[in-house]
């Protein structure tokens, strides 16, 4: 039995379900939106009159942010709601939430959940496409289309590329998007962490996994080396001493030089120094943080454009 | 005095070992004859030709929500559902609001159910108090009130020393113990099995070993006791050739398997669709198949559904936050003819077993058979009528199952509880 992922055409649930062709038309479309120099974004009014809700259960700056900047950039209408501030702390459920706020006729819902699934559930009761900001511990499927936009603008292809992902895989939705995304592409991906945080079925999460508990190992001949936040909310357990973990798991300027030299160092942020990386990758020339940032608002005008673009 | 005669019928009766075309003659309440053109003039007739006539289906493992969950179910609506899905007998589940840890409780179930339930209720005690793990309950006050086994089905006792006792006094008070057989340190924040599909969906994993460790320690309790021990809901590869082993050598070992666990596994649950969460979860193809291979060799000996009804509005939330388990009475009899009978895994005289004879012999209830004298408890089903499950129809005052829309080869046809004719296929 299959069933038919409601909303797929819709919204943007996940990259998994995603072909290749439709990410490559998303991300020359944000290559379009880059911004010349340091120039500020281009202006559309494709989405003039249109409204989108941008809805976080959790707490986010960077994505929020991004989302919104994307819609206004396009002209489109946004609102705001962090959940803190919402009925839900009022034991609203979450399917009452959601149809409150459809019952006022918004375009488009972006949002953040911190259950896997909420917005696949969402898609399958509600009429209006629902745009996923990260859920849980399965995917974040813009940041997924925003880490590649920003390898290519650093490589001609993804195709045949070496690429390490570092740290908390298991409880990474980043991971699992770019994993998926990557697969598509025929890039050679490595997942390295502590065991704890490595789970072996990764191995089989798409074509093209190889684990590793060594980090150097993991980087050695890499093009591009991702760092994962550690996300100590979602653990139900210290998986390693703290000390242990920036000593085996963080990186260090002198990881760079095992790497190719033109290695390009990624992570898609909150970024915390000392542990997951030193200062001085942080800072280096080889870090592309910043361009992530960015790309997240080419990315996000691409997909909302995408999504609301054919919509009356 | 009322009488019913059933005619033409296709009599299955694991218990005498019979398996012939003959009428079934029940009078005031009990079996009276079997055999071939039996006659009562008075008696009322039911036409089974063409059917299968069985002892009454027990099902020794479901969850009625009474008292205090009476949203969700109730004794009468859970036995509503009981017998449009074949059952004659269900045992309930101690863990109601309050829990079934008192004399006073049990008496309350089993009272309420000669009120309003179509169908026999036999309630399970709890092991320990509130089922909290700590201190036994009153179990023997409960087995003079009528409980037919102790358990604390959801909750596990975790520490083997008050398992230990626990199974010491059931030996005493001839009872069975039941376990729902999980670690809950190991299956701490798991919401479905834990393999390639939960890494892929994000959702947190309940290891096989979960189940394995504490079916390996229960059986070395009822080793140690000489306890009559039962495992709940068996679902790994691993628990079954655990099973297996012990009942070589010689313990007295028994386990069930629901339904779900061999018509479904881990892969359908793609869309976070909480009518698949349920404990233990759903495990991978080689679990299930090795649940099948069980029920095949004579290691399972019983099939129950763990019936678990849950309120709409629990089931309407994120998966993580949704309750686990799902509705079974009414899709048990149609999955095991589609699963096992149908594909020629198993014979029907087998499947009858695993609904009579076995969870019969388990709890040690004077039921499950067609015997001159027994109870007149009888199933009428057949292996043809096409029907679909639609799970808005249902019986039960829940609706979360996965099976709504599932087209069925098969089902049940009547049931009868104490001669009295309780539901009819329409």
């Amino acid at each position: 039995m299959t069933y038919a992922r409601a909303g797929k055409s819709a919204g943007l649930l996940d990259i998994e379900s995603l072909d290749r062709p439709e990410i490559e038309a998303i991300l020359d479309r944000a290559h379009f939106f880059q911004p010349i120099e340091s120039g500020p974004f281009r202006r559309q009014d494709t989405l003039r009159g249109k409204m989108i809700v941008n809805l976080f259960f959790e707490a986010s700056t960077r994505t929020r942010v991004s989302f919104e900047i994307a819609a206004k950039r396009l002209g489109a209408d946004t609102v705001s709601i962090a959940a803190q501030g919402s009925s839900v702390s009022k034991g609203e459920s979450l399917v009452d939430t959601l149809n409150t706020l459809v019952a006022m006729r918004p375009n488009a819902i972006v949002m953040r959940h911190a259950a896997s699934g909420a917005p696949h559930f969402l898609a399958r009761h509600l009429p209006i496409p629902i745009i996923n900001a990260g859920d849980g511990t399965h995917e974040h499927p813009t940041q997924a289309l925003l880490d590649a936009r920003t390898i290519l603008d650093q490589r001609p292809t993804l195709e045949g590329l070496r690429i390490a992902i570092i740290g908390d895989i298991a409880h990474s939705r980043v991971a699992r998007s770019n994993v998926h995304l990557l697969s598509k592409f025929g890039v050679d991906i490595v997942l390295c962490g502590p065991p704890s945080l490595l789970p072996c079925e990764l191995e089989h999460l798409a074509p093209g996994v190889r684990l590793a508990w060594d980090m150097t190992e993991a980087i050695r001949g890499a093009d591009v080396i991702m760092m994962l936040r550690v996300q100590l909310e979602r653990q139900h357990e210290a998986p390693i001493p703290s000390g242990e973990y920036f000593r085996f798991y963080g990186l260090r300027l002198e990881h760079l030089a095992l790497a190719r030299p033109d290695v390009i160092v990624m992570h898609p942020g909150p970024i915390n120094r000392g542990r997951e990386l030193s200062s001085e990758v942080a800072d280096s020339q080889r870090s592309v943080i910043l361009n992530q940032v960015e790309n997240g608002i080419a990315v996000r005008m691409a997909v909302l454009e995408r999504i609301l673009g054919g919509q009356s | 005095m009322s009488a019913l005669l059933i005619t033409g019928g296709r009599v299955i009766d694991p218990a005498a070992g019979t398996d012939t075309q003959a009428d079934v003659l029940i009078r005031d309440g009990s079996i009276e004859a079997i055999g071939t053109g039996l006659r009562d003039p008075e008696a009322k007739r039911f036409d089974a030709t063409g059917a299968i006539v069985a002892p009454g289906f027990i099902d020794m493992h479901v969850h009625l929500r009474e008292p205090g969950i009476e949203h969700a179910e109730t004794i009468e609506t859970g036995a509503r559902a009981a017998a449009a899905g074949g059952f004659t007998t269900i045992c309930c589940m101690p863990n109601t609001l309050p829990v079934n840890d008192s004399a006073t409780v049990t008496s309350y179930i089993i009272q309420r159910a000669a009120q309003v339930a179509k169908v026999n209720v036999f309630p399970i005690g709890a092991i320990t108090k509130g089922s909290l793990g700590e201190e036994l309950a009153a179990i023997g006050s409960m087995r003079e009130a009528g409980i037919v086994a102790i358990s604390d089905d959801g909750r596990p006792v975790m520490n083997a020393r008050v398992m230990r006792r626990a199974m010491e006094l059931a030996r005493a008070l001839d009872l069975t113990v039941i376990d729902h057989c999980e670690d809950l340190h190991l299956s701490a924040g798991g919401d479905m099995h834990e393999g390639r599909e939960s890494v892929r969906l994000g959702l947190g994993g309940i290891p096989s070993a979960s189940e394995d460790v504490m079916v390996a320690r229960d059986l070395l309790l009822a080793e140690l006791t000489g306890a009559r021990f039962h495992v709940a809901h068996l679902s790994t590869s691993r628990s079954m050739a655990m099973v297996a082993f012990a009942k070589t050598r010689g313990l007295e070992v028994s386990c069930e398997v629901t339904p779900h666990h061999f018509a479904l596994t881990d892969r359908e649950l793609g869309d976070y669709d909480s009518n698949f969460k349920m404990k233990p979860p759903l495990r991978c193809s080689e679990d299930t198949e090795a649940v099948i291979d069980g029920i095949v060799s004579g290691v399972v000996d019983a099939i129950a559904t763990d019936h678990a009804p849950h309120a709409g509005s629990d089931k309407m939330q994120e998966f993580e936050r949704c309750p686990f388990g799902i509705l079974g009475l009414e899709t048990a009899l149609g999955l095991s003819l589609s699963e096992l009978v149908h594909p020629g895994r198993i014979t029907v005289n087998r499947m009858v077993e695993l609904f009579t004879t076995g969870p019969a012999n388990i709890l040690k209830l004077n039921r499950g058979s067609l015997a001159p004298g027994a109870p007149a408890d009888v199933t009428i089903f057949d292996l043809t009528t096409e029907w679909a499950y639609d799970v808005q129809q249902s019986y039960s005052k829940s609706r979360n199952s996965p099976f709504s829309g599932r087209s069925f080869r098969g089902g049940p046809l009547a049931t009868i509880v104490g001669g009295e004719i309780v539901w009819k296929r329409r």
